[in-house]
């Protein structure tokens, strides 16, 4: 069971980013999953998560994944500790469940909201430990606690267009097998899932032959057009009614039960769990439903949550900072991020290049070295940077992941650039004399100079684009609006990030250029 | 007064083919050794030896009294001026910075620096309006003359001359070869010149070293040379050359 292909499906769809693609699919959550069991059983990262927890002096931290139920859920739950008096903050769409259950454990997170199904299967890895009291009591061995259901089950359901339902006279999904010929269109991963299709199939012994995978959003156009009959969903998806479509009842009670809930940390205050358990309850599908129509719908989730507290508290901090606020700190933090993680790329990369540059064994291990790093995708690698201690969910780990990123063009053009310096000149500067370190400082290295700027400006480029994922680990940045657009569907919110960053590259660029003329001596610009 | 500089039973092979059989050399003191030969003979191999760029795989090679071993080699090398064909120049420091980079590295002071600029200046008829040019600024002779200035910065007690006019054009060549001369004159240089052309080794050398094939195969002046040729190749050799220079 898997919420965070769920969320991770959406996401990559839309933004047709292969980068994010490749990330999303299974074998880097099969490696995070790998590496924290690894790392829980064979080293003392509990003790190092501890030293490292962030959030024990702070505000109360709330997470959520990356999607639109969880972003409202998140933003509930941040309104009720601060209408509570308990000072809190939501990091917003950090990623997916093994992300957030590792930063829980961690500390840099107090609370998020979970599923329960997603729980045992996910996190436990229990399919038996499917009671609720269950859960807590496996779940308190780690320290961590959790609400009573907030009142609705978001799990899968079949929907089909209410009034081809109707004029069929299907209600449940066992209805289908008297109706061979509807056409199946469904999403990837319910394709490939335990729990989706196959056993599915074999369950209510369905007899289509017609199915096609198509992506998650996309399948709401093809059953509108008629493309396809029956899709997958999540049960409160607000499509489902923006669409009039209807949810076919699983009779058999195939899908297990996701019942919402919040996971918190049992050392949280009193009080703050007090406030969170005045959650439970309080929302049933209906509502649920309303409120994500209301997230999507202008596109701020926020409104969601404002939605939830009917009587018309003062909206949150996101939603009163004013666009050119939210820019500037944007940006800021997505220079940070970048610029610090090229800082780190040239105080490494070039003592690297210059080693590279002698060749042998150790040369090519460097150059071996960069180039493997650069083949990870990027998301993979903030994915496996995460679960270690001393990075988790943390500025470090996006500007650890960066650096590594920026790492190759400067070995690699300090390495070339050197290597191209001809032989006479080496041999000159050996003959005048001069001690190894002189030639390297003042001969070698101004020769090089050229090679190893334009190395840098490439890395530099690079981390301005790459930044934007930084906001996939809620390190912030101009990834905060791509993910929250791409989430939302809303271009717009996506164009406010991508064109920033867009621009941002090109003044960099500029600047670069413009340093050539400083830092190139003019001798070699003749 | 012994030899500046001696070689005894130096080798050197490369990978496939031997470089240098065993050669043995003295280096007179005040005097031009002209080293000739055809290309592959080994000439540069020896100049390499002396400076240090490469290692004998046997015999010695003694400088000024001192055998020339990884340990004093940097402080050797200041006491050895080097002129390449290209020049060598550091394409990324102007005329000025190459000719006083050794200077400002073994840290003599300023005054001293700019007299003694002056001086090669002079001695090298290098116009000092054209020392803060960069090399892709100057002409291939200009660019010789900021070279021989580099070399003779610290006044070397040797300087080596790897076929240092190879690359210029014949006027340029002659005016330069002229200069080359007056300034060993006057400094009383000792040098070893690399060449591949009889007339300028005739030239230059009180005494010729005829190379090939990594051997010094006879040793004297071209008269010698021409009237005692120690074998075909040596009469090969200047015949060759002497049919070219009579066209």
């Amino acid at each position: 069971m898997n919420r965070i292909r769920k969320a991770g499906k959406k996401e990559t769809a839309k933004s047709g980013n292969q980068e994010s693609r490749n990330t999303n699919s299974r074998i880097p959550i099969f490696l995070v999953s790998w590496l924290t069991d690894f790392l829980i059983r064979f080293s003392c990262v509990p003790a190092f998560l501890i030293c490292f927890s962030t959030s024990a002096a702070g505000p109360a931290v709330i997470g959520s994944k990356k999607f639109t139920e969880s972003y409202v859920l998140g933003e509930i739950a941040k309104r009720t500790l601060t209408d509570a008096g308990i000072p809190a903050e939501h990091r917003q769409g950090m990623g997916g469940t093994i992300i957030l259950w590792q930063a829980l454990r961690g500390g840099q997170i107090d609370a998020y909201p979970e599923y329960s199904g997603t729980i045992a299967q996910e996190i436990l890895k229990n399919d038996r430990a499917t009671s609720l009291s269950e859960i807590r009591e496996l779940l308190a061995k780690s320290g961590i606690g959790m609400t009573e259901p907030l009142g609705f089950n978001n799990t899968y359901a079949l929907v089909m267009r209410r009034s081809e339902a109707q004029r069929l006279g299907v209600r449940t999904i066992s209805d289908l097998q008297k109706h061979p010929e509807l056409k199946m269109g469904l999403t990837h991963e319910f394709l490939d899932r335990q729990d989706g299709w196959q056993p599915l199939r074999e369950r209510y012994a369905l007899p289509q032959q017609n199915v096609i995978g198509i992506d998650h959003a996309l399948g709401y156009g093809a059953l509108a057009n008629g493309s396809i009959d029956i899709k997958d969903a999540y049960s409160t998806d607000a499509k489902i009614e923006q669409n009039d479509l209807v949810a076919l009842e699983d009779d058999l009670q195939f899908f297990p039960k996701y019942e919402a809930v919040f996971l918190f940390r049992l050392s949280m205050s009193k009080d703050a769990i007090a406030a969170l358990r005045r959650l439970e309850g309080t929302l049933n599908e209906k509502r649920m439903i309303r409120l994500n129509a209301e997230a999507e719908r202008t596109k701020n989730y926020a409104r969601g949550a404002d939605l939830y507290f009917e009587h018309g508290a003062a909206p949150g901090n996101t939603v009163g900072e004013s666009f050119p606020q939210k820019l500037i700190r944007w940006t800021l933090r997505h220079l940070q991020l970048a610029g610090f993680s090229l800082l780190l790329s040239v105080i490494f990369g070039i003592p690297l290049g210059i080693i590279a540059s002698r060749g042998g064994p150790i040369g090519q291990g460097i150059l071996g070295f960069a180039s493997v790093v650069q083949t990870i995708p990027s998301l993979a690698l903030l994915a496996l940077l995460v679960p270690l201690p001393f990075f988790g969910i943390s500025v470090r780990t996006a500007i650890t992941a960066l650096f590594l990123y920026g790492l190759l063009p400067i070995v690699r053009n300090t390495a070339s650039g050197l290597q191209d310096i001809p032989r006479s000149l080496r041999e000159s500067a050996i003959a005048l004399g001069l001690s190894p370190i002189t030639r390297l400082w003042e001969i070698y290295l101004p020769m090089a100079s050229r090679s190893i700027l334009s190395g840098i400006k490439t890395s530099a480029v690079i981390n301005i684009g790459t930044a934007t994922l930084a906001a996939l680990i809620g390190a912030g940045g101009l990834g905060e609006p791509i993910l929250s657009g791409l989430n939302l569907n809303d271009h717009v919110t996506i164009l406010e990030g991508a064109i920033p960053a867009a621009l941002l590259a090109l003044v960099v660029q500029w600047i670069f250029d413009l340093l050539d003329r400083v830092l190139i001596p003019k001798g070699l610009r003749l | 007064m012994s030899a500046l500089v001696k070689l005894v039973d130096v080798t050197k092979r490369y990978a496939d083919a031997a470089a240098l059989q065993p050669t043995n050399l003295e280096i007179e003191r005040g005097k031009t050794t002209v080293l000739i030969g055809p290309s592959g003979c080994g000439k540069s191999t020896l100049l390499r030896l002396i400076i240090g760029l490469i290692e004998p795989d046997s015999g010695s090679v003694t400088f000024d009294g001192e055998p020339i071993a990884p340990d004093n080699i940097e402080g050797l090398r200041r006491r050895i001026g080097y002129v390449i064909q290209e020049g060598g120049l550091f394409p990324h420091l102007s005329a000025r910075a190459n000719v006083l980079l050794m200077a400002r590295h073994v840290g003599k002071s300023r005054d001293e620096m700019q007299t003694k600029l002056q001086e090669l200046c002079e001695l090298t008829r290098f116009s000092s309006n054209l020392l803060p040019r960069y090399p892709a600024e100057l002409s291939g002779g200009q660019r010789q003359r900021v070279s021989l200035m580099r070399a003779l910065m610290l006044s070397p007690k040797l300087l080596l001359l790897d076929e240092p006019l190879g690359a210029l054009d014949p006027l340029v060549r002659a005016a330069l070869q002229k200069d080359l001369k007056e300034i060993f004159g006057r400094l009383g240089q000792t040098a070893l010149f690399v060449t591949h052309d009889l007339a300028e080794a005739n030239y230059f050398g009180d005494e010729i070293v005829l190379m090939n094939e990594g051997r010094i195969v006879q040793k004297g002046s071209v008269a010698d040379l021409r009237e005692k040729p120690a074998g075909p190749f040596v009469s090969e050799f200047i015949n060759a050359q002497r049919g070219l220079a009579t066209l």
